[in-house]
């Protein structure tokens, strides 16, 4: 009998993401809902989406999940975790959202402590809004509000925010990946993984942030924005371990 | 008749136990005057009840996790003042257009801006108008005594849930500060984190069993066509709640020269000045609207043609006066007594000034 | 009958709680009554104020612009309420921190030394204490019975030898 080399997760929904060509939201999506469906906790995990690109993933994700106001995944979060502490709570947030107008209300969800996990889609970009400077663009990097490269006296310098959320005590694992390569995407999944478990043992907040591609407004091919990712992208975002249970940087 | 059995509270403590009687587990705060004492009640007696609170970054945060907290099927109250309530704008639009309920309270004070923490009423427009985007509406209450804010929050908690949508109790400095006797009522069961699907099927529990149905909380509806036939459905329920939540308090209108529109703690002053005014031979009535929305538009014409003049009293430029002239439709002159930027008059002030707006009228 | 006070001083020295405990003795004699505290940065160092409404009808507006009484724990509250007493209302001065005397002679005037005598009692803390018994004595608002009743439920327990304090300065003041 043959042996099916690719199924449905279970975690993922049967229909059309929106997502362009090469867009990695697919991947961290399925690596999310891969990990609950093998935790066997898809039916006990409740998702907060952002304003973004994902403002559909709970079209695709198979748990149940609310939209939330541009930035305000991680206060919504808390709320919903205070009424049920014992089931999975995440959100799933990209640049603009988590790092601009949501800049508070992720700092003071990690700093709470909060039991729940963020996932941090870093993509140095807007996407829905078509392409503009995000709080993660690049030094020189073009995007239509710095459309001859972001300038350091004009827009200033991008965040490093899983660096930043480590300094955070209440923050227990941090952890910055990639997923621009078979071998990235299986770190990331393992730091998923990671991410559930310091939450199903009430041990505090958890943070994982996926470096990401947006060909579609840096304009390149769905190859070469993964170049892009891999040359520009990681020497300013390094990948690694922030912060974790066991106590200081891996 | 004996007060015995009432305890002296204040206002704010009151209205902070009323909502835990009524069922709320779930409080999200952020310190602002004239309210604090809620918080502070709220982090001091909810843990020890079986609830939740947390102290928010800022009054966007406070909504948010209200939000989430009411979107996971929790009774939620969450409190504020004037410009706190600003910043809780965008979150109460989202919440009607989610269907998400909530019990929000505001202890009002002056603006704009900053403005002062004296009592005042200009956030009226702020209230029943909402500063949030979009076709939404908002059921107000605006009790003028702390037992009727007691009440009212206590009974707002299961209409939340009733209504699927936000209520707001307006309040002002002064009923938050003030202390009076207050007849708490009985608490309400709780229903268990776990029991919660039960009540209401649509919230985010988890599903738990494959064979359940998954739930959403959504905002986002880019189709016209859905957006619009979402909206038709939160206008259904919000013509039930004209029909069902209008409320209002009347005086001695039948028959009245003049009549004083008031609410909150303006209603109470004017109430004085009423009898006043019988001192000089002058009959005053008082419309004082319970609900701010839905206003008791239809109150206004119970008003007789002996009737020669409808005063709006308000703590502020004069906002209310807008729903007073819809409700007196033409009948009658409509003026304006105010005070604002919290100076509040005294009933002999009103009375002064409603007989000078009688004499100004040929009354 | 509905009797409409001022109490006011400087913050700290005890005006919200005696305010409170006329209110609530008021409760326990099945009255009406209303307490509305000044609010806001005066509250710190500067006047504080309350006003205390009872009544045997319920009570509309909490705010008073004419008083029948007013407790003034210090000059500046004397020189603001002094003016809003109607004609025969009760002036409580403390006189050991107003040395000027009331203006008007259409009122009755009790100068009481509340600091000295707190004094005598050991701790200058129950001042208001004593105020607070030339208040019910003068006045008869509320009952003799009923603020000791109410000295009981806010020094409970714990706090018993407070109570004891209290009633005792509460006392001390006769005519």
């Amino acid at each position: 009998m043959l042996k099916p080399v690719f199924e449905y997760t279970k975690g993922m929904l049967r229909v059309d993401t929106n997502f362009c060509p090469g867009c990695t939201h697919g991947i961290s999506h399925r690596l999310i809902t891969e990990t609950l469906d093998e935790m066997n906790m898809l039916g006990k995990t409740i998702g907060c989406g952002p304003i973004g690109c994902a403002v559909m993933a709970h079209r695709f994700m198979n748990v149940d999940m609310c939209e939330c106001a541009h930035g305000r995944a991680p206060a919504v979060a808390s709320g919903v975790k205070c009424v049920h502490p014992d089931n999975i709570v995440f959100t799933y947030q990209g640049d603009g959202d988590l790092a601009s107008i949501g800049t508070a209300e992720i700092i003071h969800a990690a700093a709470r402590g909060e039991n729940i996990t963020t996932f941090f889609v870093n993509n140095a970009i807007y996407g829905m809004t078509g392409g503009q400077m995000a709080p993660t663009t690049l030094v020189g990097q073009k995007s239509t509000t710095t459309q001859a490269g972001r300038d350091t006296h004009q827009s200033g310098f991008p965040i490093r925010v899983s660096e930043l959320i480590a300094t955070l005590d209440g923050a227990v694992y941090v952890e910055r990946v990639a997923l621009n390569t078979p071998a990235n995407v299986n770190k990331a999944k393992k730091a998923v993984r990671k991410a559930f478990d310091v939450q199903q043992k009430k041990l505090g907040f958890s943070f994982v942030e996926f470096v990401s591609t947006c060909p579609t407004n840096w304009g390149l091919s769905p190859l070469a924005a993964m170049d892009f990712l891999k040359n520009e992208m990681l020497p300013y975002y390094p990948l690694g371990v922030f912060r974790s249970p066991e106590g200081g940087e891996e | 008749m004996s007060n015995t059995k009432k305890v002296l509270m204040k206002g704010n403590e009151a209205f902070a136990e009323a909502a835990i009687l009524g069922g709320c587990r779930y409080y999200f705060g952020y310190p602002i005057t004239p309210q604090n004492e809620i918080p502070e009640y709220m982090s001091r007696v909810l843990p020890k009840r079986g609830g939740h609170f947390i102290q928010a970054e800022s009054e966007i945060s406070a909504i948010n996790m209200a939000y989430g907290a009411g979107a996971a099927g929790g009774r939620v109250f969450i409190t504020s003042s004037s410009p706190g309530i600003a910043l809780m704008q965008e979150g109460m639009s989202f919440l009607c257009s989610a269907e998400v309920p909530c019990v929000i309270l505001t202890v009002s004070r002056c603006g704009p801006g900053i403005g002062g923490i004296q009592p005042g009423q200009a956030d009226y427009f702020q209230a029943t108008r909402g500063g949030g985007n979009g076709d939404y509406k908002i059921p107000v209450f605006a009790p003028s005594t702390v037992q009727e804010g007691a009440d009212l929050v206590y009974e707002s908690m299961a209409l939340a849930d009733k209504y699927q949508n936000p209520i707001l109790i307006f309040t002002d400095g002064l009923l938050g500060q003030m202390m009076e006797p207050v007849a708490l009522p009985e608490p309400v069961v709780d229903i268990k984190s776990t029991d919660i699907r039960e009540h209401k099927p649509w919230a985010l529990t988890g599903y738990w069993d494959d064979d359940k149905k998954r739930n959403t909380v959504i905002s986002l509806r880019l189709q016209p066509e859905r957006l619009e036939e979402h909206i038709h459905k939160l206008f259904a329920r919000y013509e039930q709640a004209e029909k069902e939540l209008t409320r209002v308090e009347t005086v001695g209108i039948e028959d009245a020269d003049v009549v004083l529109v008031a609410f909150g703690t303006m209603a109470r002053i004017v109430k004085e000045a009423i009898d006043m005014l019988a001192a000089q031979g002058i009959k005053a009535g008082l419309i004082r609207p319970i609900s701010l929305w839905p206003f008791p538009y239809a109150t206004f014409d119970k008003l007789t043609d002996k009737t020669k003049v409808v005063i709006s009293a308000e703590l502020s430029m004069g906002q209310m006066i807008q729903d007073v002239k819809l409700g007196v439709k033409d009948r009658f002159p409509v003026k304006l007594l105010n005070r604002t930027g919290g100076m509040i008059p005294t009933s002999l002030e009103i009375t002064e000034r409603t007989a000078a707006i009688l004499k100004e009228i040929g009354g | 009958m509905t009797k409409k006070m001022f109490f006011a001083g400087y913050g700290g020295q005890g005006i919200m709680l005696t305010g409170q405990m006329v209110a609530s003795a008021a409760i326990l004699e099945g009255k009406e009554t209303t307490f509305f505290p000044s609010y806001g940065p005066e509250m710190r160092g500067g006047t504080a104020n309350c006003t205390v409404i009872v009544s045997d009808k319920p009570i509309s507006s909490p705010l008073i612009f004419e008083s029948d009484c007013v407790l003034a724990m210090n000059l500046p509250s004397m020189l603001k309420f002094e003016p809003t007493l109607k004609p025969g209302g009760v002036l409580l001065l403390n006189k050991s921190l107003i040395h000027q005397a009331a203006k008007r002679d259409d009122i009755t005037k009790y100068e009481i030394a509340a600091n000295e005598m707190a004094s005598e009692l050991g701790n200058t803390v129950v001042a208001n204490m004593i105020m607070l018994g030339a208040f019910v004595r003068t006045t008869g608002i509320v009952k003799e019975e009923s603020i000791i009743q109410v000295i009981h439920n806010v020094f409970d327990q714990k706090k018993a030898e407070l109570a004891d304090l209290n009633i005792k300065a509460f006392n001390l003041w006769r005519d």
